[in-house]
């Protein structure tokens, strides 16, 4: 493995000239220019779709919970449908046949439709993690904070969600990381994404291995650093004596 | 310890089953000798020249011209069998795989470029490859400088990409590129709209079109953006074997038995559709046959 070719970053990406600064000018770009492009796209797209999945896996786990049964049903449906059906397929649903039945989103960016499909797909796994995080309470909190006079919101807002989602960090920067591999898929439509940038890329220039390693290592790098900020949350809001500080 | 030593027994018989990789010093020939087998690399959907019949089986005009090649190295060798085995490849595996003596013939749609033959050899050119565009009939496309504004498709993992982009800056036209994940995706983006043209290899452009719900509704046109030989495909630094290969196939393009056969791929309705792809051997093509020659596609380039 002694031929390396790491200078294979700095070449044009027209003709393949080395270009001394590594950075192109003028119009002209590099391969690292288009690899740091397209991380870009792969941490838009990750950030985007778990912007999406939190609010919508919130929703529909706390859904799952409520007293109303035509609520739990909508949530549990929700919940099936998106984890039932696989990634990639969903990703061309809502590329090739929604468009195809509401005119309206063929003018849609495709790179919306991916935000969609990637955080609706991670939503139904969010929300099954907030229904276990409710459901792991003990049930007299809920029947306390409704005997109090809490209202069925005010009880969800002041005594079980804050618990529920300390309970729930884990599996949730779990999924967040998740969210980020899974991101990867986004290149079958034509979003210019790390993986679409190392299958070309590598053709291009026939220099695989060290393509292939330095996008290892921007996947590892996003997802490890989203690792560390939800490590932080968790420990910053950590309340001594609750269940979730358990451990320490 | 009996663990360890099924372990041991394991990663021995690992690496026997690597030794013909690394024997390459024998040859191909002595190797095709010893083993009476020869792995013949194939792909699943290169249009007419390899391609998929279901059920493990392979065929398209390069297929057949390999099997013409192995025949005669039998009868050179003076084998009475000879067991040819196909293994599928992919655009991202084929290199890797030749040179690691998973296959010892590929027989796809490889172009021969100057980078490539750092890394493997090329049998004389049989096949000469034009990248041109594909647009709707009525879409009044008929060159590339109307493409400017335009959303314009190619599969990812391909040199049509690269050209493309010379093509956007030489003629100051500025398009934007989508990428299919493979070459049906692709089609599917033009059909469905979501691309006003696709810049491909005509030849797969052509069988696309030809398998399309409605072949009238699309068009080949414009100017030929780029030319490249597509080859047969073998390890590099194995004269012998080379020199094999290429004799054989002088021997077709001599006789004049290679344009019957291509006419066969091309030409007549194929399976497992039973379509005609309709794409009569280009000049170049015919330049190829009358002149063999393994020369990249730089050589090309410079014309």
């Amino acid at each position: 493995m002694a031929n390396w070719d790491w200078q294979v970053f700095c070449k044009n990406t027209i003709d393949g000239e080395v270009i001394t600064s590594c950075f192109g000018s003028g119009g002209d770009i590099t391969y690292l220019d288009w690899m740091l492009s397209a991380w870009g796209w792969t941490v838009s797209v990750a950030l985007l779709s778990l912007a999406v999945a939190l609010v919508f896996g919130s929703l529909m786990g706390i859904l799952r919970t409520t007293p109303n049964r035509g609520l739990v049903l909508l949530g549990n449906a929700w919940t099936e449908l998106f984890r039932n059906i696989p990634l990639l397929v969903q990703i061309m649903l809502w590329y090739h046949v929604v468009p195809a039945l509401i005119p309206p989103l063929k003018g849609v960016p495709s790179f919306l439709l991916v935000v969609a499909a990637l955080g609706l797909f991670t939503s139904a796994r969010i929300s099954e993690q907030v229904r276990a995080g409710i459901q792991s309470l003990p049930r007299g909190q809920r029947m306390a904070a409704l005997a109090v006079g809490f209202t069925l919101p005010q009880t969800y807002r002041y005594v079980l969600l804050p618990m529920a989602f300390r309970i729930i960090i884990p599996p949730l920067t779990s999924e967040s990381m998740n969210i980020v591999k899974n991101s990867s898929v986004a290149f079958a439509v034509s979003i210019s994404e790390l993986t679409l940038f190392a299958l070309q890329a590598q053709e291009e220039t026939s220099r695989g291995i060290e393509i292939y390693l330095a996008v290892t290592a921007l996947y590892f790098v996003s997802a490890f650093a989203i690792n560390r900020v939800l490590h932080f949350i968790e420990e910053r809001f950590r309340v001594p004596g609750l269940i979730a500080a358990g451990g320490k | 310890m009996k663990a360890i030593g099924i372990i041991a027994a394991a990663v021995m018989a690992a690496s026997v089953s690597t030794l013909p990789a690394l024997a390459q010093d024998a040859g191909t020939l002595k190797k095709i000798k010893d083993s009476g087998s020869v792995t013949m690399g194939v792909r699943e959907s290169s249009g007419g020249l390899s391609f998929t019949v279901g059920d493990g089986k392979f065929a398209g005009f390069h297929v057949e011209l390999c099997q013409h090649v192995l025949a005669d190295i039998q009868k050179q060798l003076g084998m009475a069998k000879l067991d040819v085995k196909y293994q599928p490849v992919t655009s991202q595996n084929r290199i890797p795989l030749t040179q690691n003596g998973t296959i010892d013939i590929e027989c796809g749609s490889t172009t021969n470029n100057a980078a490539r033959q750092k890394d493997v050899a090329f049998a004389v050119t049989t096949f000469v490859e034009e990248v041109r565009i594909a647009a709707k009939a009525n879409s009044g496309i008929t060159s590339i400088a109307q493409l400017n504004g335009r959303n314009v498709a190619t599969t990812t993992g391909t040199t049509s990409v690269q050209l493309l982009r010379k093509h956007e800056r030489g003629a100051g036209i500025d398009f934007k590129e989508v990428f299919g994940k493979d070459h049906a995706d692709s089609f599917l983006l033009l059909e469905s709209g979501r691309a006003d043209a696709f810049v491909m290899d005509a030849q797969i452009l052509a069988g696309l079109v030809a398998k399309s719900k409605n072949p009238a509704d699309f068009k080949i046109v414009g100017e030929v953006l780029n030319v490249e030989p597509i080859n047969i495909m073998m390890r590099r630094d194995d004269p012998a074997f080379k020199k094999a290969v290429d004799d054989s196939l002088i021997k077709l393009m001599k006789s004049g038995e290679i344009a019957r056969i291509y006419d066969k791929w091309f030409m007549q309705p194929i399976p497992p559709a039973n379509v005609r792809i309709g794409l009569p051997a280009s000049e170049a093509t015919k330049a190829a046959w009358a002149n063999p020659n393994d020369k990249p596609a730089e050589d090309y380039a410079k014309k």
